[in-house]
């Protein structure tokens, strides 16, 4: 298929409060290129399917709110009107149609021939690498195909952007990590705009060109992945993406202390203030001299490297990723080294 | 005979009793009497000769159908909407609604009178407005909304159940990709709750082919098979064209059921 490029979309002040008075979402400003992987992450009732579906369609924002596709304002059309692809978490295929009739539901009420739209239909199921299931019916199907099936359903009306809700959250574990690698490839192929919503971390730093980190109906942070993972813009995006170490502790004379001891660290006196890094980003020093020492608790080896939960001696525990040659037995004290820049102070 | 052989004859045996004394022996009765008139075995094409019966037969059926269409119609619009919307007084409404369900088929005719009979609230209504009192109480209208009245609890109840269970997102996957609502109505919600609709349609089917009380509280001027059964057996005592009659009745309602039952097998399969 012609690759192709989606539409800009843009949400203006859209917030969301449902007719039993709950607000799921406060009003709020988010712009996705075209073309883009936007993925929207967060736990379970921050807001993230409520934005999808003022997105879609499905929802209307509340009054104020405004919904642009290329600039033009949307926010009246029903979702039948907006030519978006969804992709659900339940799949929702049509059990009455096989495969192919179901690729081809969209072009069909679109008035497209039987003949062109079978046509387009396969073509999609091609690029999909399912033309062999062309004539299967859905209850034939396994959960990674019907999944392939959800996709090229959207994908063959040729939307101006496709919309995921929590595409994988019924496959398992192995067959979601074969298949975000497919879908990414395939955005990427298409460079169609895309809005991708889970409460999967590795999924969101896979997938996205951007992550908007969503808590409690509000956006907490807009970046690319690197940036959420690296530079967590609070203590909420830390301890969701990814595993966080935090120490607590005070800022003085341009010194960090805490129970396991003190290190030099460029920043002003907080009498309050919490070290925030990944267990990658620091590494441990044997003999340590004077620094943050900690007692290793537990040693975990993985082949490639080891994990190492250290504790201090007001028992809060760190978790280390270091190389696997450093040979350390749970009882030794180590000395905790940050790397530069890839720690931050909350 | 093995003893376990023995006792699985033993537990089986109330289901046989029950199968003879109410199932075989009846029909096998009906065979032999609807043979015994003076017609002999030919009573069955006897009463497919007399226009009178073949009448009723077409009247009956095409009674049933009416019904049966006009129950699902009505059913699937009231299911829908009760299915998926929540006000106040729903719960109210839906017990409401289920209430005929106590009734038995005498008094749904008398309240068919009361609406549609000589002294009826319709005709008072019409008279009101300066037109001819409005009866239809005592003909094949009559007895048409008399099943329809009947039938709808219980289709309702079926078809409310199945609403319930459709997947919402299979109506919004249909809208992303265009649909209108009607296309969505077409392609998605009545394929979905076509088992439903074929098992509760053939209940519909079967209980307006069968009804008599209101047929019979109604009475004069209707012609259904029921009601011709029962002037054959009671009035004429003509047993022979009484039992050929019923087991017309039964076949023709047991084929309708065994047809939508194996259409409903193939939908079920396809839906699930």
């Amino acid at each position: 298929m012609k690759p192709r490029t989606g539409a800009a979309v843009t949400l203006a002040g859209c917030g969301k409060t449902f007719a039993d008075g709950t607000r799921a979402l406060a009003p709020l400003d988010l712009s996705v290129a075209a073309g883009e992987t936007l993925v929207l992450l967060g736990p379970s009732g921050c807001g993230k399917t409520t934005l999808l579906r003022i997105i879609a369609g499905l929802e209307s924002p509340d009054a104020g709110g405004r919904v642009l596709f290329d600039g033009a304002d949307v926010t009246a059309l029903p979702i039948e009107k907006r030519n978006v692809g969804m992709v659900f978490q339940s799949y929702a295929l049509f059990p009455n149609m096989n495969v192919r009739e179901n690729v081809a539901y969209g072009l069909r009420v679109r008035g497209v021939g039987k003949a062109e739209r079978s046509r387009l239909a396969d073509e999609v199921l091609e690029m999909m690498r399912i033309d062999a299931l062309a004539e299967r019916r859905i209850t034939q199907l396994s959960g990674g195909q019907r999944q392939r099936v959800a996709l090229a359903r959207a994908l063959a009306v040729r939307p101006k952007a496709i919309l995921l809700d929590e595409p994988m959250a019924a496959l398992d574990a192995a067959l979601r990590e074969h298949l975000r690698g497919e879908i990414d490839a395939l955005l990427r192929r298409l460079s169609i705009t895309a809005v991708y919503v889970t409460h999967d971390q590795a999924e969101a730093l896979a997938l996205g060109d951007r992550i908007v980190v969503m808590r409690e109906g509000e956006i907490a942070q807009v970046g690319t992945p690197r940036e959420v993972y690296e530079r967590p813009a609070d203590a909420f995006v830390a301890s969701f993406v990814g595993t966080t170490n935090r120490l607590e502790g005070t800022v003085r004379g341009g010194r960090f202390a805490c129970a396991a001891g003190t290190m030099a660290l460029d920043a002003p006196d907080m009498p309050k203030a919490a070290l925030l890094f990944r267990p990658e980003a620091a590494r441990l020093v044997l003999d340590p001299p004077a620094g943050l020492v900690l007692k290793v608790e537990q040693v975990q080896f993985q082949g490639a490297r080891q994990k190492v939960t250290l504790c201090t001696p007001d028992s809060v525990r760190v978790v280390v990723e270091t190389p696997p040659d450093l040979e350390i037995a749970p009882g030794m004290l180590m000395g905790l080294a940050l790397d530069p820049n890839r720690f931050s102070l909350v | 005979m093995r003893s376990a052989d023995r006792l699985a004859v033993l537990f089986l045996a109330p289901l046989f009793a029950f199968a003879a004394a109410f199932f075989v022996l009846p029909l096998a009765e009906l065979v032999l009497v609807a043979g015994s008139g003076p017609n002999g075995a030919f009573e069955y094409l006897a009463i497919l000769a007399n226009p009178r019966h073949v009448q009723t037969l077409v009247a009956t059926l095409a009674l049933s159908a009416g019904v049966s269409v006009a129950t699902l119609a009505l059913g699937t619009v009231v299911a829908l909407f009760l299915a998926r919307t929540r006000f106040a007084g729903r719960a109210l409404l839906v017990s409401a609604l289920t209430l005929p369900l106590a009734f038995p088929g005498v008094v749904v005719g008398f309240m068919i009178i009361l609406l549609a009979g000589r002294q009826g609230l319709l005709g008072a209504f019409t008279q009101s407005l300066g037109m001819d009192r409005l009866v239809f109480a005592y003909s094949m209208a009559g007895l048409f909304a008399g099943y329809l009245y009947f039938s709808l609890p219980r289709v309702l109840v079926t078809l409310m159940a199945a609403a319930e269970k459709l997947d919402p997102a299979l109506e919004e996957a249909a809208r992303s990709l265009g649909a209108s609502r009607l296309a969505v109505l077409r392609d998605v919600t009545l394929p979905g709750l076509s088992p439903a609709l074929i098992a509760s349609g053939a209940i519909a089917f079967a209980t307006a082919m069968g009804a008599f009380g209101t047929a019979f509280t109604l009475a004069t001027r209707i012609d259904v098979l029921a009601m011709t059964i029962y002037t054959e057996f009671t009035l004429n005592a003509n047993f022979a064209t009484a039992s050929a009659l019923s087991l017309a009745l039964g076949l023709i309602t047991w084929g309708v059921l065994a047809l939508t039952r194996n259409m409903a097998g193939t939908g079920v399969a396809a839906a699930g």
